[in-house]
């Protein structure tokens, strides 16, 4: 019988039959048209297994391009703020991309597999401004290879440990942002020592047709290092605690911005040290100068608040008795791990020095509290253990 | 002269969050340790290559989170994990699974009773919101009944306020809560018996009391009275085993000035004109300070490392009296491979977390006989719980370490002294138990620590291995606790104070006495108070 409503379903990522089965709490839901979990099992379980075992997290509907060509540097460095030219081989870079506006189009990393081969991935599509990247250079050719690279994200202090099991020997050599290659399978599997928690974490990048095989590898080797899949809710915990920034919530990406001003620069996420204008021409890099010059008119700051409500969506005041409005939080929680309630909020510059109190709103079996907490600013991420740096990583 | 401002008597949890606490204030203390480890019950020990037990305390979930944060605990290195499923084991073949979700455990409950499963909601918002009210009186100081001074009356006040707002039937309710069995109290809720055994088995943790004893209701109350970031009733593991509390609070202590020794074992408090003056250690050694804070039990202060002439009339046997007995062994134990019960099916949510090896009321209740006797049961309660399926820093990888907190286990037999000859027979009644629901158990054990009531006293100094520092019954409770009229934190010396769970709120690693004995230090000293308030009182 024919599927009916096949032109819209879901794709479904090379791991899916591993996942289908151990999402045992069926909470589905989707990025970038692939069937995607929320969670597994228990999201702060999931988030722990992150932050104690090792847990894996499915990538493979993170867009992936790859960039070919003799200018294929050149062309990405044009694009991205970053300076490309500075990536060794074998290395990934963080970087982000801004209109000529200098407004943040979207954040990613840069793989350097050799002179003439780049991996972009990013969470959102860009075929179009890739391609609006390229116009001029002669010898470059982008290929979106999503759904020809399956994905998987492994984190946590076992990870390492995990992967040696696997037979990965030399992974524990791979510093943070290094790539690595393993014959496998007859085919190579890539590692990269990447990922978007915070902690010790690699990221593995393999042929679909060797997904399930990859899966079933790293689980057995894995199983007793607690190695467990977690979803996208542990992952914003741990990218939060971090001090990650997430599209939808700390920027508003800027081709997708109606009201002008809606979306953000770099300062203003704090992220000026991706910018790098001793370099040659690149996107938005004038707007860019003259935003530096004038300063962010908000900054994104990480807040530690007092009592254990969570900040959710609250206003962000310069006196307690909330009456000079001067900010927006974009993400709160509270964090296991720190026991801490945290927050990234958006706050008018001029205000940062100042006084900080959030106006909090929660329910307590459906009746309706606020109170007023005091907030205060943290200049470093709020979990940075020492395992992320550390080379060779511990083993737990 | 003095050599500091105070000494803190015992590197127990409690202790050293004291001397926090103190140094935080600018008070140069030093915290005194008879073994050469920190921790007291707190403590992680390798006792055989590769495992790290926690070898008296083992699960986590009084710790105060306004006390781990406000130290910043997580900075110095400490993180509580969550493990889930419990399950435990009737007489025969009955399991009963405690899933981690509540539709799970809904099922579950539905397949032993449908009655069970639907009373289970109103036991749990019962006991929410019994527990609601206790946890608003941790972080406070008692008020003396009998004191007119204002702060008393005001805390009285507080307090009546907030027993009225529950309303007259709940009033009522919580009142013969106090002073029923964990039996009683559960035959309003459930029918089936396994249920009704599992629910009651913390009511006898750490207490000898059985489950049909008067007050063991309240004990089933301050086991689940914890939480785990909010979720009330939650038991947590700190990874490295319970030691990196103790280790992380000892941290605080470094970072804010203080000092730790180990091998310091205090011989006697030295009182001149009623007033602590120091301490003698057992090497002869002379410490004097201005304020002198006991960690060790009331019973071990007053009748141990004070002389009984320095004390006011009528202390002595009041200590001597105070009702700390030894109930609880416990059998650490290292294995080879995951252990396999039978009846359990192979879900590592629910095969790995913790084992009840309930039994029944019943089988409970024997138990208790055993111990009245001066013996212990061959089918005795014990609670268990797998840390290493957990945390991958507490055994090799691969293998895996097991807790089995025993109730019964009598301080002294009822035919003479403990011999190691009896522990290990002591022991064996746990293997056996243990081996009737995993098949081949014994064949995976590699290493093996029995504890009774004598080796928790003689190691850690916790008389008669009494877990809680003292029985919590009612009459030991709130300004009773350890003895009416020295409920806040002071000792009938001057200068003197107690800081560990022989004081309010009573046992648990959950650092607030401590914090709060810390709290009345500063109070008297007029220092300005570092002791944080609890985060939970908008709950």
């Amino acid at each position: 019988m024919t599927d009916r409503f096949a032109g819209e379903r879901l794709k479904l990522s090379p791991f899916y039959p591993r996942e289908e089965a151990l999402n045992i709490r069926e909470a589905w839901s989707s990025w970038n048209g692939y069937k995607f979990a929320e969670y597994y099992y228990d999201p702060e379980f999931e988030y722990f297994c992150v932050r104690n075992l090792c847990a894996t997290y499915d990538i493979t509907p993170m867009q992936k391009y790859e960039i070919r060509g003799r200018d294929a540097e050149a062309m990405l460095n044009r694009m991205v703020t970053r300076d490309v030219s500075k990536i060794g081989m074998n290395r990934v870079a963080y970087c982000l991309w801004c209109t000529d506006e200098g407004r943040m189009i979207d954040d990613g990393t840069i793989f350097k597999l050799a002179d003439d081969r780049f991996m972009l991935t990013c969470g959102s599509p860009c075929t179009a401004w890739l391609r609006k990247s390229a116009f001029g250079f002669e010898d470059v050719t982008v290929t979106d290879i999503t759904d020809d690279l399956a994905a998987l994200s492994l984190q946590g202090p076992t990870s390492c440990a995990t992967l040696k099991r696997m037979g990965l020997d030399g992974i524990d050599t791979a510093k943070p942002f290094d790539i690595m290659h393993f014959p496998y399978h007859g085919d190579t599997l890539m590692v990269s020592r990447t990922g978007f928690t915070g902690d010790l974490g690699y990221e593995l990048w393999i042929e679909p047709g060797l997904g399930l095989q990859m899966w079933d590898d790293l689980y057995a080797a894995g199983e007793d290092c607690g190695i467990q899949p977690y979803g996208e809710a542990a992952t914003n915990m741990a990218r939060l605690e971090s001090a990650f920034i997430m599209p939808a919530m700390e920027f508003n990406e800027a081709l997708r911005t109606v009201n002008l001003d809606h979306d953000q620069t770099p300062f203003e996420l704090s992220l000026g040290w991706l910018v790098d204008f001793r370099k040659p021409h690149f996107s938005g890099r004038a707007a860019l100068l003259e935003h530096k010059k004038r300063g962010p008119k908000y900054t994104l700051t990480k807040l530690d608040i007092e009592g254990n409500r969570p900040a959710e969506g609250a206003f962000i005041y310069s006196n307690k008795r909330c009456t000079r409005e001067i900010g927006y939080v974009t993400s709160a929680m509270w964090s296991p791990a720190v026991k801490a309630n945290i927050a990234l909020a958006m706050i008018k510059t001029e205000h940062l020095d100042g006084e900080l109190w959030a106006e909090i709103h929660y329910e307590k079996e459906l009746r309706q509290y606020h109170r007023v907490a005091k907030c205060t600013r943290k200049k470093k991420p709020f979990w940075a253990p020492d395992r992320a740096r550390a080379t060779p990583p511990p083993d737990s | 002269m003095s050599n500091y401002d105070a000494i803190v008597i015992g590197a127990g949890h409690n202790g050293l969050t004291n001397a926090a606490y103190l140094a935080k204030a600018g008070l140069d203390v030093v915290v005194l340790e008879k073994n050469e480890y920190i921790g007291g019950a707190a403590v992680s020990r390798e006792l055989q290559e590769g495992w790290k037990y926690s070898s008296c305390s083992y699960v986590c979930s009084m710790m105060r989170q306004a006390i781990h944060r406000d130290l910043d605990l997580g900075r110095h290195g400490l993180i509580l994990v969550p493990y889930l499923g419990t399950v435990n084991f009737g007489d025969g073949d009955e399991r009963l699974f405690q899933y981690h979700d509540e539709e799970a455990s809904h099922l579950e409950l539905m397949r032993h009773s449908p009655h069970d499963a639907d009373a289970m909601h109103r036991f749990q918002t019962d006991l929410t919101r019994y527990s609601q009210l206790i946890r608003k009186t941790l972080m406070r100081t008692p008020p003396e009944p009998t004191s007119l001074r204002p702060r008393d009356l005001m805390e009285f006040l507080y307090l009546a306020r907030q027993f009225w707002s529950l309303g007259e039937k709940e009033i009522y309710e919580y009142v013969r809560f106090f002073t029923m069995s964990a039996a009683e109290f559960l035959e309003d809720y459930f029918e089936n018996d396994l249920v009704k055994a599992a629910m009651a088995s913390p009511g006898i943790i750490g207490t000898a009391l059985g489950v049909y004893s008067p007050g063991s209701s309240y004990i089933l109350l301050h086991h689940v009275m914890g939480d785990v970031d909010g979720s009330i009733g939650a038991w947590g593991l700190a990874r490295g085993g319970m030691g990196a509390i103790s280790d992380a609070i000892a941290g605080a202590v470094k970072e804010n000035g203080g000092e730790i020794r180990t091998n310091a074992g205090v011989q006697q408090v030295l009182v001149e004109g009623r007033k602590a003056v120091g301490v003698v250690l057992e090497n002869g050694d002379e410490i004097r300070a201005d304020i002198v804070v006991s960690n060790l039990d009331a019973k071990r202060t007053f009748t141990r490392i004070m002389d009984r002439n320095d004390l006011p009339d009528g202390i002595y046997e009041k200590a001597k009296n105070f009702k700390i007995r030894g109930s609880s062994g416990k059998v650490n134990i290292a294995l080879s491979g995951l252990p396999k019960f039978t009846g359990v099916p192979d879900n590592p949510y629910i095969n790995r977390g913790g084992q009840g090896f309930t039994g029944s009321l019943e089988t409970m209740e024997r138990a208790y006989d055993c111990w009245k006797h001066g013996g212990w049961s061959d089918d005795p309660f014990v609670e268990s719980v797998i840390p290493s399926a957990w945390d991958p820093t507490v055994a090799p990888t691969g293998q895996h370490w097991m807790s089995n907190f025993v109730q019964y286990c009598p301080p002294e037999l009822a035919d003479g002294p403990w011999t190691p000859e009896k522990r290990d027979a002591f022991g064996e009644s746990v293997i056996s138990k243990i081996e009737r629901y995993s098949p081949g158990f014994r064949d995976l054990i590699v290493h093996m620590e029995v504890r009774t009531p004598h080796e928790i006293e003689n190691e850690i100094g916790l008389t008669e291995g009494n877990i809680f520092q003292g029985e919590l019954t009612i009459d030991q409770l709130f300004f009773n606790r350890p003895f009416p009229g020295y409920g806040q934190y002071r000792m009938p010396v001057k200068n003197m104070y107690m800081c560990g769970s022989s004081t309010h709120p009573g046992g648990g690693v959950s650092s607030v006495c401590g914090a709060n004995a810390a709290r009345e230090i500063l109070l008297d000293l007029r220092r300005t108070n570092t002791v944080p308030e609890d985060d939970f009182y908008d709950e």
